[in-house]
């Protein structure tokens, strides 16, 4: 019997997991997928959002502005990547400049510091690419960036570390009250637990079902992205975003925590909770908003073209609320999701505490994680000891990305454990690089075999029927 | 890090530029050459090229990919010209210390009086080519699928469609054919074909595999695992005609859609480079704006047959030897 059971490893649930680990909980995620970070998390604008586009007073601004605050601390004890850039909102004519200026209303109304709007010589001199029509601009020093799936899979693991479980490939099907909890079955196995939290993201309102409550929908609404060779990361210093609409916040010009530089997203609503296809449309659309945003993008420098789905709901708000006493929707977390986790997850943990769920702070709960980027932090005189040591470390595997053999084996025998390339992928950057896996993959899938003990024809690229090779060839026995 | 080892001639790659760089730059003279290759053997990409067809010019007579790697490599040998394998290199500064990793030495830098970029190229990717679609498993470069086929002994797939009529695709199509696939066509936007005539002979006619041109694929279908693709006819500005949309069902997309130099080293050390060959800018020695950096084969830019590669090479390993005064 757990404590708590979390329905979805996305970045809400794996830091839900862990923040209920540190106060004592026994926890099981559950995952549909075959990794962490599958949905929502793992394609997304990767942005700390300051918190000045949520209306004043609702859960979004107020979880916004005091999870972009936590974040920093977060990463920093997760070792994940995290650049505190700052953001431009850019503006093209006077209805544009009327936005920034009720954008800057709402930002001081939801505590968001540092607003103001810049113009002419000022604007140009701290982001000179801006496009030629770019006449006005909110800047926002306290939006950053950080890598969503990092910190989904750091937080992960390092509830993991600290005794919390993880089963992956569990799709819940049932979810039935039973005395003091709940037993929670994908038609095979159980997992019985006093408490319930659903973060099941896109498919939050069908866990939601499952316990009766069917107070809210959710609409997949899918935007696609451009990434760009490391050559153009620096193209811009700050997140270029354009005026909002109601649609969401635009497309954006940014560059990741890793060098690249990010293009996107577009916004159209969806049906198909799987749909994570790119389109020619979608792809001309960011096109044509990047290039009047910022000048001089190398669109021939693109190097992968991907698209997520945003989780929104129907209320207009993210949904935390307990419909059922000890089931908590934790659902509707579109953006800003990804900036508000951290302080969900102390919002679950009050709603816990407000239940009389005895909460005590773990004192062995060990909250630093070693970064999955460790080595390349090292000087060259501890990395040639760790060689010396390690010969793995001096063997790169993945040259786009200066990968080594070491880091990768080191990603495998660690939790979240990775299970096939994009797992390997996520947590090392192999293959994330320009040639986008054409050399290493082959090597990855006989590391992977080797690690999991399996073949390489039982490899596959992201789990399910998704296999990198079919057969062998001849054979020769 | 121990001191900076010196070397005469510093050669970047032992595919075929580099074998042949370092096999002439000994004939005209020089002694201390080191080739650094970061795969575990000499000869690049030659060593998947187990078909026939190199050699015709170089040697007068056809060669598959490893025996005319093996060629060079008997030289290499023969003047026991010093190579490390398994060996990354990671930078290259303006003043010719390159800094390289392998399991043995670690992190080490090498300062050379003569450097020879000689890295080849890589292959077009689906993400560059921004094919709409979804993104399952199942799409590989022409090039990788040959390295799975022909160096690991695995087939990626059984039913098999080919973007772009580069030569790599032509030949993995006869390849692929011959491992027991069905390779249902080759189509490339183009109005005529990328790879030479022999291997649109060779590996598609003979075999009944369609060439389509102007023809391309307009989406990618399949959620796990590749299961289709659409095919669209394009007209002379490439662009899609509508209605003239075909959906073929296949569990591969082997893509061979151009090369690229890979000079993210030269571009490091600050070495001009061509937009148009995307490889450094050269005078007739094949010198770069780095006196003493000279480039060739495929980084310099794309050749269409090996033994020009060699050719080029020849020139290349001539010249740093002459700049070192050997």
């Amino acid at each position: 019997m757990f404590d708590a059971v979390i329905i979805g490893a996305g970045v809400c649930g794996a830091l839900i997991a862990r923040t209920l680990t540190e106060y004592g909980q026994k926890v099981c995620i559950l995952e549909k997928a075959g990794d962490v970070a599958m949905g929502t998390t793992k394609a997304n604008s990767a942005i700390v959002h300051a918190g000045f586009d949520a209306k004043p007073g609702t859960l979004k601004a107020k979880l916004n502005v005091k999870g972009s605050e936590m974040m920093e601390g977060f990463c920093r004890s997760l070792g994940v990547k995290y650049s505190p850039i700052g953001a431009l909102v850019v503006g093209f004519n006077d209805g544009d400049r009327r936005t920034l200026e009720t954008l800057l209303a709402r930002g001081v109304e939801n505590g968001v510091k540092e607003l103001r709007i810049l113009e002419g010589e000022e604007l140009k001199e701290i982001e000179p690419n801006l496009g030629e029509q770019v006449c006005c601009a909110l800047y926002a020093p306290s939006s950053a960036i950080v890598c969503p799936y990092e910190l989904c899979i750091a937080a992960a693991g390092n509830a993991m570390d600290n005794g919390a479980e993880l089963r992956l490939n569990f799709m819940v099907k049932t979810i039935e009250k039973d005395g003091e909890g709940f037993v929670v079955s994908d038609g095979n196995e159980s997992v019985r637990g006093h408490v319930v939290i659903n973060c099941a993201g896109v498919h939050s309102a069908e866990i939601a079902g499952l316990v009766g409550d069917n107070s809210f929908t959710i609409t997949p609404r899918k935007g696609e992205y451009m990434l760009l060779d490391k050559e153009c990361g620096s193209l811009v210093s700050h997140t270029v975003f354009r005026c909002p609409s109601a649609m969401g916040k635009g497309i954006l010009v940014s560059p990741t925590v890793d060098g690249n530089l990010l293009l996107g997203p577009t916004a159209v609503n969806i049906e198909d909770m799987e749909d994570f296809s790119v389109s020619a449309e979608g792809i001309a659309a960011v096109r044509e908003s990047a290039a009047q945003q910022v000048k001089g993008i190398a669109f021939n420098k693109v190097i992968a073209s991907f698209a997520g789905l945003r989780s929104v709901g129907s209320t207009g708000d993210f949904i935390l609320n307990e419909p059922v006493k000890g089931f908590i929707n934790v659902a509707a977390i579109e953006s800003p999701g990804l900036s508000s986790a951290p302080a969900i997850a102390e919002y679950v943990r009050e709603m816990l505490a407000a239940d009389g769920v005895k909460l005590e702070k773990r004192a062995d709960f060990v909250s630093e994680r070693r970064s999955v980027h460790y080595y390349k932090t090292l000087s060259t005189e501890e990395k040639n000891a760790l060689i010396a040591e390690h010969p793995e470390y001096g063997h790169i595997i993945c040259r786009c990305e200066t990968v080594s053999e070491g880091e990768i084996l080191e990603a495998l025998r660690r939790n979240p454990r990775p299970t096939d390339v994009d797992g390997v992928k996520r947590r090392t950057r192999a293959t994330m690089g320009r040639c986008q896996g054409g050399f290493c993959t082959p090597y990855i899938v006989e590391l992977l075999a080797k690690e999991l003990g399996s073949d390489c024809t039982e490899v596959t690229k992201f789990g399910g029927d998704s296999h990198i090779i079919i057969e062998k060839t001849k054979v020769t026995e | 890090m121990s001191e900076a080892r010196n070397v005469g001639i510093l050669i970047i790659g032992g595919g075929p530029a580099g074998l042949s760089a370092a096999v002439s730059a000994y004939e005209a003279g020089a002694r201390d050459i080191l080739i650094l290759e970061r795969e575990e053997t000499l000869g690049g990409i030659l060593k998947q090229c187990i078909h026939s067809g190199f050699g015709l010019h170089r040697f007068g007579e056809e060669l598959t990919g490893p025996e005319y790697a093996h060629r060079y490599i008997q030289k290499v040998l023969e003047y026991k010209i010093p190579y490390l394998l398994n060996t990354m290199v990671t930078g290259l500064a303006a003043d010719k210390t390159v800094t390289a990793v392998n399991s043995e030495d670690g992190i080490f830098e090498i300062k050379a009086k003569a450097v020879i970029l000689a890295m080849g190229c890589r292959e077009r990717s689906r993400g560059a080519l921004n094919i709409p679609g979804t993104r399952p498993a199942g799409i590989y470069t022409a090039g990788t699928a040959q390295k799975y086929v022909n160096l690991m002994g695995y087939m990626p797939g059984k039913e098999v469609v080919i973007l772009g009529s580069g030569d790599i695709g032509l030949i993995m199509a006869r390849r692929m054919t011959l491992e027991g696939a069905k390779v249902k066509l080759c189509c490339d936007i183009l109005p005529v074909p990328g790879g030479l005539p022999r291997n649109i002979e060779q590996c598609l006619n003979d075999f009944g595999i369609p060439l389509r041109l102007s023809c391309t694929v307009s989406e990618i279908h399949g959620r796990d695992r590749i299961t289709g693709v659409t095919l669209v006819s394009v007209d002379e500005n490439r662009k899609p005609i509508p209605g003239s949309e075909e959906y073929v069902s296949c569990d591969t997309l082997l893509l061979s859609c151009g090369l690229i130099p890979e000079n993210e080293l030269s571009r490091g050390a600050g070495i001009e480079i061509d937009p148009k060959t995307s490889g450094p800018v050269t005078d007739e020695n094949l010198q770069t704006s780095i006196e003493g950096v000279f480039a060739c084969g495929n980084v310099h830019h794309v050749h269409g047959l090996v033994d020009d590669v060699s050719i080029q090479a020849d020139i290349a390993g001539k010249a740093a030897a002459q700049y070192v005064g050997a």
